[in-house]
């Protein structure tokens, strides 16, 4: 591909010796190297511009640097990221970056300095996961903390996202000079099944939601005797909330592939498939790419490794339907018709794609793969919880300061992850609920901030660990409307083919909208309660069977918010327009007219330095004066409330 | 067009797996929705029944029977985006352009989605316009987002 270095086949260990050294030369090359997140995340907050403006100030001053494009080192929320890493000293993360911060970046590098006005922190060592193999890099800047100790970074080990944020995701190179692909050389050097007994011994559970053991589906899927066999990675990511896999595939994406190719050695598999939804074109842009620098250099193909292994794997793009990351609905998208899911058994490991034996694999399980099988199952399940072992990594988002991809081993608290890492609600104010599992999880209530992350725990809590989305709450959010929320999603998402699915969550939705206009009637907490957990036990697949668990959760720990909007015609967050009624207190008003500038309805009435007041009858109720009143004299109230 | 250009398109797609949804989405992407003659030549060329298409072309979000508007803005209405406001940006939106979520302007230039979750999470609210997204936009900008995103493409213009 674009890139120079190793062009033949890779056939042994020492041509894969070869692509490493390539890659090291990359990675900590004799000149500065600079690298930006230019994941979606990155491109979203404007890195590409940043890229550019680096490039033109290099080329501006004649320094010779290497500028390269990188994933997200996770801390999403300080978007634009840009590193620079000078021989023989620290690399330096920089957060914010504007493209006006590229001139005086680059005259501080040109100066051998660092440029503090950005500088978030400094890494002293590269620790290479695979081979636990440690690379050091300079003694840190005097005046610049380590990124390891903030907040956000410490209590994370990062095995899925190891690269992500680290290497150039279009650089075959530097992935293996991250000890990229060893695994797979050392795996067909061996026994499949002695692989498959390192994956069961490792505890690793489907990082998709269900939390199958991985090392057993593998097995299954090896001992269905058939000559074709299939292996999908479902990167279908479709809980809103979520991005881990995106950034995988985006900043990582060959570690997807050795954890495909090791699999199609384990299982006996020929065919590969990354099933990549629509909405992430930047991923399947970087997968396609990496799919056929890998081709190029025989690491998939015929005789990969001169093993005797053939196996090659296609990107399939969905086409924006949730469902279609259940696995059957997900075969039956491919297959060419409406991505509806089917009854199991037969499970896809048995009967899967066209019929034949598939192995259907999360993105993030994937990715841990060639660790377990590079270090050992023991190694890997040193980390986590006797039923969760490992990492996982969650999308912390919401009302929360430090926002982004945290990875944590199984077992860390709730607490340690929102309020450490996450550094708690931005702007002071108080934590309310944690949702996670997306439109299949619930929320837990700021009271169990001490629970630990694992599987076990989150069901018994009244919701599931999902596919890793962690959407923090504080005052502002209400949890009707939450529960709403969910469920406009379950009902537009409800493939139609099972009754209790397609009617119950329709009916559901019709009371939940219902509560949130003002029109809730004391019997409705009851029906949703029942109604709720005749879908659960009776829908055919798991988007039916998870479906009202927001509902079910909300009511089950904050039921007084429930009743707040059906008796008193209140909602306590102020979100429930219907509900709301605004008003000013005279007494603190000071006349400062922002609240009627920023009316969008010409609601507010008073002139010159008077108290104003809320015209009820023009007020849409759309909150912009509350939140924008330095006095805080703008209030609001329940519709039925006293006063109101 | 003719039947022979969609004929030409699905020749290009080989491989059985997901071999419909690429053909469609080639043609969504090319004609800005799937016209029915379309369907059926693709129909006939994949040896499907037609009633086999149509179902995929209704089930999925991506696929439209009418056409869209030559620039897409998807509103982006994941967790994160809904609890900081995303409903006041399509609500903008709407007023802006003059079309309800779902509609494209009369001049056929806008259509105005609602995206189900563009994982940006951590720069929420998002709005994808023809495919890239903005972060942190604000119901008060929308304005100046389209002019800068779309050159020449201010609404109503
Ligand atoms: C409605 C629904 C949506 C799902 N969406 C996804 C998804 O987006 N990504 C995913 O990996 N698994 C998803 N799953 C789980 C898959 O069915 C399957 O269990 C998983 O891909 C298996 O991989 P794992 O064992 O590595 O987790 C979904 C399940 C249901 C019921």
């Amino acid at each position: 591909m674009t890139e120079g270095g190793i062009k033949h086949r890779v056939e042994s260990g020492r041509d894969l010796q070869a692509l490493e050294k390539k890659g090291l030369e990359l990675l900590y090359p004799g000149r500065p190297r600079i690298a930006v997140a230019m994941a979606s995340c990155g491109r979203a907050a404007g890195s590409g511009r940043i890229y550019e403006s680096i490039g033109d100030e290099l080329e501006r001053r004649g320094l010779d640097a290497s500028l390269v494009p990188a994933g997200c080192p996770g801390l999403c929320s300080r978007e634009p990221l840009v590193t620079v890493l000078e021989p023989g000293k620290a690399r330096i993360y920089y957060s914010g970056v504007q493209p006006a911060d590229a001139g005086p970046l680059v005259s501080a590098l040109a100066g051998g300095e660092v440029y503090q006005k950005r500088a978030l922190g400094a890494e002293v060592e590269d620790r290479l996961v695979v081979t636990g193999r440690q690379i050091d890099l300079g003694p840190p800047p005097g005046n610049l903390g380590l990124l390891a100790d903030l907040d956000f970074y410490r209590p994370q080990v990062r095995l899925a996202t190891r690269n992500c944020g680290c290497i150039n995701p279009f650089s075959i190179h530097e992935y293996a000079a991250r000890g990229g692909y060893r695994a797979l050389a050392e795996a067909l050097a061996g026994d499949p099944s002695g692989i498959i007994a390192e994956i069961k011994k490792s505890g690793l559970r489907g990082r998709g939601g269900a939390g199958f053991p991985t090392g057993l589906k593998w097995e299954i899927t090896a001992g269905s005797g058939h000559d074709e066999k299939y292996i999908i990675c479902n990167g279908d990511e479709g809980d809103p909330g979520a991005y881990m896999d995106r950034s995988i595939l985006e900043g990582d994406p060959h570690s997807v592939l050795e954890g495909m190719i090791i699999g199609a050695y384990c299982m006996g598999a020929r065919h590969g498939i990354i099933y990549v939804r629509a909405e992430y074109p930047l991923a399947i842009k970087t997968v396609g790419h990496a799919i056929a620098q890998a081709r190029e250099l025989g690491l998939l193909g015929e005789n990969i490794l001169n093993s005797g292994l053939s196996f090659d794997v296609e990107v399939v793009m969905g086409a924006g339907a949730f469902v279609c990351g259940e696995e059957t609905a997900l075969i039956a998208s491919i297959e060419g018709h409406p991505g509806e899911p089917r009854p199991r058994p037969p499970y896809p490991a048995r009967q899967g794609l066209w019929g034949k034996p598939t192995c259907i694999n999360n993105v993030e399980t994937l990715a841990n793969i060639p660790l377990i099988a590079g270090r050992g199952g023991d190694w890997y399940a040193g980390l986590g919880t006797a039923g969760s072992r490992g990492t996982k990594v969650f999308a912390l988002v919401g009302k929360v300061k430090n926002s982004g991809l945290v990875e944590v081993p199984m077992g860390t608290t709730i607490g340690d992850i929102v309020l450490g890492a996450g550094g708690g609600p931005d702007g002071g104010r108080k934590l309310k609920a944690v949702q996670t599992g997306g439109p299949s999880g619930g929320c837990i209530p700021a009271s169990l901030v001490d629970l630990p992350v694992d599987y076990e725990s989150l069901t018994g809590a009244g919701t599931i660990m999902g596919s890793g989305g962690m959407v923090v709450m504080d005052e502002s959010v209400c949890m009707v409307d939450m529960a709403r929320y969910f469920m406009t999603f379950a009902a537009g998402e409800s493939c139609g083919k099972c009754t209790p699915c397609r009617e119950g969550t329709a009916e559901i939705l019709d009371i939940l909208d219902r509560i949130t206009q003002g029109g809730g009637r004391p019997e409705d907490l009851d029906t949703l309660d029942e109604l709720s957990r005749v879908v659960k036990d009776a829908s055919l697949c798991g988007l039916g069977q998870t479906a009202t668990n927001p509902v079910l959760s909300t009511l089950r720990y904050f039921r007084s918010e429930y009743e707040a909007h059906i008796k008193d015609k209140h909602c306590p967050a102020g979100v429930c327009r219907n509900l709301t009624v605004y008003r000013i207190n005279p007494e603190l008003c000071i006349g400062c007219g922002l609240c009627a500038e920023e009316c969008p309805g010409g609601a507010i009435l008073g002139r010159d330095d008077q108290p104003r007041v809320i015209s009820q009858e023009s007020c849409t109720r759309c909150g912009a004066c509350y939140r924008i009143c330095p006095q805080e004299a703008i209030f609001f109230t329940g519709r039925g409330m006293p006063g109101a | 067009m003719t039947g022979n250009e969609y004929t030409d398109i699905v020749k290009r797609h080989t491989s059985p797996n997901g071999r419909v949804l690429s053909i469609l989405e080639e043609i969504q992407r090319k004609y800005r929705h799937l016209p029915e003659e379309a369907l059926r030549a693709a129909a006939e060329e994949l040896n499907l029944p037609l009633s086999q298409l149509y179902g995929v072309a209704t089930f999925y979000t991506s696929f439209s029977l009418q056409p869209r508007g030559e620039h897409i803005i998807g509103v982006c209405h994941g967790t994160v985006c809904h609890v900081k406001g995303a409903a006041r940006v399509t609500a903008e939106l709407e007023k802006k352009l003059g079309v309800s979520e779902g509609g494209t302007t009369g001049d056929g230039k806008f259509t105005l989605e609602s995206v189900k979750c563009l994982g940006c999470c951590s720069l929420a609210p998002v709005v994808s316009i023809d495919g890239s997204v903005h972060a942190r936009v604000k119901p008060e900008t929308v304005d100046e987002l389209i002019k800068s995103a779309i050159p020449g493409g201010a609404p109503g213009d």
